[in-house]
């Protein structure tokens, strides 16, 4: 039986479904669990999609200083969510598979940025835009990694931030 | 230079306006990082390899855009976007545009 070609044809897609669903589920919690601490650390850093710095902040003061900072993340889906998206594929609907790793792309996109904004003293960050962009299609044209791209403009209190 | 997303500079006044610069590069994905994204794309998380790349990208096409700028007098540039399209397959473009203007 192990030497036939059927039984590998089988085998190897199901090992590979088993070894994704294993190690891809515990890397995804692992992930899961650095993005809600490092989030909590940065509570205190606010972002908004505004596109004015708010003139009422105590410590901003009126003409802060203005830097952009960006940060970007390439997050891949496992072997197994993607064999569960093809199957999601033929009936339509929600692809939860595909939800997660968009949300992990964007929240660890943001807090880079975020840490980018911290290093430089910053106390907001204005006027924040992402962009996605797939850039590598897996087999069939189906999604295989996706890149996403936070940036906007940190204000730092004037003459209070760090220069670099 | 001052390089900001926002269309004003806190505290100072716009003088003039230079109009758009900007600055892109074409990258293409290197056969061995993709080799090991494919390795890792069995077991998904982050793609470092690719993050890096875009990362570098994305700075060499807003240092482009910068030198435009400066060569054309600005000491600002306002309303900066990002853009991202593929150009072929495994290579993409990173644009970085926004308006050059001087500020006081």
């Amino acid at each position: 039986m192990l030497s036939s070609p059927l039984f590998w044809q089988l085998a190897i897609p199901v090992l590979l479904i088993v070894l994704g669903f294993l190690v891809g589920s515990g890397r995804e919690r692992a992930h899961y669990r650095s993005i809600l601490a490092r989030e909590d650390a940065m509570r205190d850093l606010p972002i908004i999609s505004i596109r004015r710095v708010p003139e009422d902040l105590p410590d901003l003061g009126p003409a802060p200083d203005t830097r952009m900072v960006r940060g970007n993340a390439v997050i891949s889906v496992d072997y197994f969510k993607r064999f569960l998206a093809g199957l999601r594929m033929l009936f339509g609907g929600r692809v939860t598979t595909y939800e997660s790793l968009v949300d992990r792309a964007r929240r660890e996109a943001l807090l880079r940025m975020r840490q980018q904004a911290r290093d430089l003293g910053a106390r907001m960050i204005v006027n924040v835009r992402m962009e996605t962009a797939s850039i590598s299609k897996g087999a069939g044209g189906a999604v295989g990694s996706i890149e996403v791209l936070a940036y906007g403009t940190a204000a730092i209190p004037a003459g209070g931030g760090r220069t670099s | 230079m001052i390089l900001s997303t926002l269309e004003y500079v806190p505290g100072k006044t716009v003088t003039s306006h230079l109009g758009i610069v900007q600055g892109s590069t074409v990258r293409a994905k290197n056969v061995g990082r993709d080799i090991l994204s494919g390795l890792k794309n069995l077991v998904g998380g982050e793609l470092k390899a690719y993050t890096e790349l875009l990362g570098d990208a994305r700075e060499e096409s807003l240092q482009r855009m910068q030198q435009q700028a400066q060569s054309i007098g600005a000491n600002a540039v306002l309303n900066v976007r990002f853009a991202t399209s593929s150009v072929a397959q495994g290579a993409a473009e990173l644009l970085a545009y926004g308006t050059a203007v001087v500020v006081e």
